[in-house]
């Protein structure tokens, strides 16, 4: 069984983190900050649902945000 | 200036002053960026989705243009339906924005789309909701299925992204922009203000460019040419231009030269 989760990409130990909240703390990503979303396993988990959403060993986690693009 | 003066671009149900779209992306920094798109008098500017640094301290340029202009984010870089589908839903949640200009590539070199991923992908998206703007290559067949699908524009490639070679299939676009009732923005490859005219000289609603301006040795110099380059050809089209002829047909009055 995985130990691990990865976050954009980064295998971490799964024990960081069990929500996303957790996870952002873990990381110092401010959770009120704008313009940030979030998908677990390829869901989207919407910004009301980040306190309760669990992260489970062997899930993938996408951090994303607006960048310069064309 | 008596066709110019009402002549707004409408997209599903928004309305813009201005037929230019321009990215974000490329910029030596980002206040060269927001002074470039002020120059081009654009109303929409399309952004990436990626992944945020997990080092903490990345510029972020979406606070700069949120607010001032309608954000595009698009799907760029992705080489599934999947991933763009994703992508979509991650920029929607973003960016709270239902609009998308969708990419999906099919081939790192020429970054042609995918058409297969990319009629799958318009498909879904339409049906959750998006308002669909698609990447597509200057294929009427395939610019009419995206159109049937129900995106709200399509948006074939001049040529190919970044390459500055400009519009090599007028025949098509032209063709395209006849059969098809959303708007048709010629996308990619547009390399300098005379491009962009050609563009929409052949009739279409709109140019979206990015590399030409943001890599040009002067971005702001070359926004504005762009602009007028696309307010020149639009108004052009819009007036008429007279028939191309085989011979010549002076233009002073035939009566009353010297010597006659």
């Amino acid at each position: 069984m995985s130990t691990t989760i990865s976050v954009n990409g980064v295998e971490k130990l799964a024990a960081t983190a069990s929500t996303i909240a957790d996870l952002l703390a873990a990381e110092s990503v401010d959770p009120d900050a704008r313009f940030l979303a979030i998908a677990i396993n390829g869901a989207v988990i919407p910004r009301s649902k980040w306190d309760g959403a669990e992260i489970n060993p062997g899930d993938a986690v996408e951090l994303v945000s607006p960048a310069p693009g064309g | 200036m008596s066709n110019a003066k009402q002549d707004i671009l409408t997209i599903a149900d928004k309305n813009f002053s201005s037929r230019l779209l321009i990215g974000s992306a490329g910029y030596p920094n980002n206040q060269l960026m927001l002074d470039s798109v002020a120059a081009s008098g654009a109303k929409i500017v399309t952004v990436a989705i990626r992944r945020i640094s997990l080092q903490g301290g990345a510029e972020t340029m979406i606070d700069l243009l949120a607010g001032d202009y309608h954000i595009l984010p698009n799907t760029a870089g992705c080489f599934t339906a999947r991933d763009a589908i994703l992508t979509a839903q991650l920029a929607r949640e973003a960016l709270e924005t239902n609009w998308i200009k969708l990419e999906v590539i099919g081939d790192r070199e020429t970054l042609y789309p995918d058409s297969e991923h990319l009629l799958e992908a318009a498909e879904e998206l339409v049906g959750d909701g998006f308002i669909v703007m698609a990447y597509s290559t200057d294929d009427p067949i395939l610019c009419r299925k995206l159109a049937d699908l129900g995106c709200a524009a399509v948006m074939p490639l001049g040529s190919p992204i970044g390459s500055g070679m400009g519009v090599l299939n007028p025949y098509n676009i032209e063709i395209i922009r006849a059969q098809l009732r959303v708007p048709v923005i010629v996308d990619a490859g547009i390399g300098t203000a005379s491009d962009a005219a050609l563009a929409m000289e052949l009739g279409c609603d709109g140019v979206l460019l990015a590399s030409a301006v943001a890599k040009a040795r002067d971005p702001i110099g070359m926004a504005t040419a762009m602009r007028y380059g696309v307010e020149g050809g639009r108004l052009a089209h819009l007036s008429g231009r007279i028939p191309r002829k085989r011979h010549a047909e002076a233009s002073s009055p035939q009566r009353g030269i010297i010597g006659t």
